[in-house]
């Protein structure tokens, strides 16, 4: 039976060099290496949810008045785009699962593909010749989080209007050509033209997840071209040499456990763990806002730093060149992403070290890029954490103005101190694997000296 | 029912037996290294496919019983368990029964240089015969960026790109009557200090930055806006944009000064960033990212003792834009 069928293949379609190729090729092991695994299987679930999801979406942002088993939202205004999205939680069998399954895979997606990037960033795996994998990993982060945004912003409610309406601050804040182009895109001022919705229906639906696809499956053929990297686990593993299981028999069953992992836990979250209760937020309207107002943990970074930025727009004369939404909407995430662009070249210009690289290095082994990124996730991290200082104010009642004049120096100041000390960590740790290795030769050579040791 | 008995016991007889237990010595050539069997495993492996076929069942049983009001969470966890308990299946039969060897394979070459130089001189070649090399290169650079940008032009319609006046006009002018949310006019005497209200133009679109009103009345010694607002807030009574000028979001917090010491001020607060403007001076920052203050309403008293715009806002409605501040609404 299975000589036939590849018998069938091979005649057919040439297939089964190829075939041995892919099942004989070598994955290094390290429990690391399964975080972009993770990523991919959670964009695979959100695809299959996602697709779902389109069966009942309504993208018409005409009102209608509630009629259904909600109570509280009992006749109210509302668009068609929300009540179809309250309907397919409320009255769709299963919908909610779904729609929850679907919410989770966005949240655990960037989760995944924001630790990969970690990993191989500190790592090193970026390094020649694996630059162009490491790019368009990147590029797949932002398309992942711009992805998310208009997901979440598709459904109408409340909490999605207003995360809208920051986002067209912040188009229209861009030096020149912002107010141009807000135009352009909302098709008018806001809150936009009724064609609006379309435009982001068809980007989050098509447009931005076949571009996800497509550099998805450029990474992993450039992945595959170039082989993974692997740590220096043992004398065996060189520059030269990879070592480590083969996709068929014993790699498949892993990767397929892990798929159905992943899957498994979003789903249980989708079922047992309320995310975005949207008939509790109500329906959008310009005038109403919400108190206590969050995003989804991936744009945590970006309102923190909404906040955070003292309030004056840049003018001249009575030109307004930089208003002030550019700053921690626009500037900072270019930033960010900037430098995780030009690091690569950054490190080989600082290091001159141009030669290909297939060993991994660990954090320790290269203090100063592991000092640069950590004092970059501290920056990132502590802008993250300022988004929350209106809770901590409801929570726990310290000043909210107090706490934003202390980020707005901590910010500045703790990453050089985490760079300072994550620098001499690595150096410390380097120094006691050497006494440590230097003090084993030497109690070897006594060893051997008085007899008494194995010789070998 | 007999037979019934027969059936299920050669049934289970054929599902539980080991077939072939002992594998037909193949020894002229293996690929992989041999491997003992683990009974203990493969019961395992059989338990968990159990256990999901199981839960996959329980799935299909949840979603077709009609009596639940509620089953999301069972719905959630008799899926999310099935494909668990096949995970760890799985796992049980990577880490425990199938053949696991590590294999070592050479790095591919990093480069081809046979292939690098053939390539390159098939390029070369293939332009001998043009003369003005640089020329038609030029030509043709233009004329796809030309057509680039023709093809790009249609995108222009996706909005008014040039015509800014999109961002300057409110529905409100002189005389226009401001209702609430019921849609029925306000009157004066009903506007309260210590509270904040919503109001809108009567008859116009709700649904744009420049139509809703943040109400709020002071104390008329409490009031020191700029010049020239002098008749603007009768009895007190204040009129702001309740759209943001920082981000767009809708003012939906009034800070009533509960201590004195630390924020003496009412403020309007946006919820979205903590922009703070103050009412009592023309809708000036006091706090958070905000760029520029609050754009105010003149208001006046109607005969009836309803409120009504006396003009225009004092400045563009909603976030900055390059030409924010050279242009008065309209």
């Amino acid at each position: 039976m299975i000589a036939r069928t590849i018998r069938y293949l091979d005649e057919r379609a040439g297939a089964a060099p190829l075939l041995k190729k892919a099942l004989r090729y070598v994955f290094p092991d390290h429990w690391s290496f399964l975080l972009g695994e993770v990523a991919l299987y959670c964009f695979v679930v959100l695809v299959a949810t996602g697709v779902y999801l389109t069966f009942f979406f309504d993208d018409s942002t005409a009102p209608t008045h509630y009629t259904g088993p909600y109570r509280p939202l009992d006749g109210v205004e509302m668009s068609h785009a929300y009540r179809s999205v309250v309907d397919l939680s409320l009255s769709v069998k299963a919908g909610l699962l779904i729609r929850q399954t679907h919410h989770w895979a966005a949240d655990v997606f960037i989760v995944a593909i924001v630790l990969h990037v970690l990993r191989i960033f500190f790592t090193g795996a970026f390094r020649r010749p694996r630059e162009l994998t490491y790019y368009l990993g990147v590029t797949m982060l932002i398309l992942a989080v711009l992805e998310g945004y208009l997901g979440y912003s598709l459904v109408d409610d409340l909490l999605s209007g207003m995360g809208l309406a920051i986002g067209y601050a912040v188009a229209l804040s861009i030096p020149f050509v912002g107010a141009n182009l807000a135009a352009l895109i909302w098709g008018g001022a806001f809150p936009g033209a009724p064609s609006f919705w379309s435009r982001m229906y068809i980007m989050h639906v098509l447009v931005l997840p076949i571009l996800i696809g497509v550099l998805l499956a450029a990474h992993l053929a450039l992945v595959a071209a170039r082989h993974h990297t692997q740590f220096r686990e043992s004398p065996r593993h060189t520059e030269r040499k990879v070592i480590g299981l083969p996709t068929f028999p014993a790699q498949a069953p892993r990767s397929i456990a892990l798929a159905l992992t992943v899957a498994g836990v979003l789903v249980l979250l989708g079922g047992l763990v309320q995310i975005n209760p949207i008939w509790l937020w109500g329906p959008y309207h310009v005038a109403e806002g919400t108190n206590g107002a969050q995003p989804d943990w991936y744009l945590g970074w970006l309102i923190g730093a909404l906040r955070l930025v003292p309030g004056f727009d840049l003018v001249i004369g009575s030109y307004t060149l930089v208003p002030n939404p550019f700053w921690g909407g626009a500037l900072f995430p270019l930033v960010v992403f900037g430098f995780l662009y030009l690091w690569p070249t950054i490190e080989r210009r600082m290091t001159g070290d141009r030669r290909a690289h297939n060993l991994l290095d660990r954090p320790r082994d290269n203090p100063w890029r592991t000092a640069i990124g950590a004092g970059m996730v501290t920056w990132v991290f502590l802008i993250f954490i300022a988004g929350s200082a209106d809770r901590v104010f409801v929570t726990f009642g310290i000043h909210y103005v107090s706490q934003i004049w202390f980020y707005r120096v901590a910010v500045w100041v703790a990453p050089i101190v985490v760079a300072l000390i994550t620098k001499r960590i690595c150096r410390e740790l380097v120094a006691g694997e050497r006494v440590a290795a230097i003090r084993k030769q030497a109690e070897r050579e006594v060893a051997t000296l008085s007899g008494t040791g194995r010789r070998d | 029912m007999s037979r019934l008995k027969d059936w299920l016991i050669a049934a289970g007889l054929l599902a539980l037996g080991r077939a072939g237990q002992t594998p037909p010595p193949r020894a002229e050539q293996r690929v992989l290294p041999p491997g003992l069997p683990a009974p203990r495993d493969e019961r395992r492996v059989l338990l968990l496919f159990a256990a999901a076929t199981i839960c996959a069942i329980a799935f299909v049983a949840i979603y077709a019983l009609d009596r639940l009001p509620d089953p999301t969470q069972l719905l959630g966890i008799s899926l999310g368990l099935a494909l668990i308990f096949l995970a760890a299946a799985c796992l049980v039969i990577a880490k425990r029964l199938v053949v696991t060897e590590e294999l070592e394979e050479d790095y591919p070459p990093l480069e081809h240089e046979a292939e690098q130089e053939e390539l390159v001189l098939l390029v070369e070649e293939s332009g001998e015969r043009f003369t003005r090399k640089r020329l038609v290169t030029l030509a043709g650079a233009g004329a796809a960026g030309a057509l680039g940008v023709a093809l790009l032009t249609p995108l222009v319609s996706l909005g008014p790109v040039l015509d800014m006046a999109t961002f300057l006009r409110t529905p409100w002018s002189r005389g226009r009557r401001l209702v609430g949310e019921n849609g029925k006019p306000l009157a004066a005497e009903t506007i309260e200090e210590g509270t904040f209200y919503t109001a809108y133009p009567e008859g116009a679109d709700r649904e744009q930055l420049a139509a809703p009103l943040v109400l709020v009345r002071l104390p008329r010694s409490a009031l020191h806006l700029p010049a020239g607002r002098a008749g603007w807030a009768p009895h007190g009574i204040l009129a702001y944009s309740k759209i943001c000028t920082h981000a767009g979001c809708a003012i939906a917090l009034y800070r009533t000064p509960t201590f004195p010491l630390v924020e003496p001020k009412p403020a309007l607060v946006c919820p979205c960033h903590y922009s703070t403007f103050d009412p009592a001076s023309g809708g000036t920052v006091l706090f958070g990212p905000a760029g520029r203050p609050l754009p105010q309403l003149p208001l006046e008293i109607d005969r009836a003792g309803n409120l009504r715009a006396a003009g225009n806002f004092s400045g563009p409605v909603g976030p900055s834009w390059w030409g924010v501040r050279m242009k008065k609404p309209t």
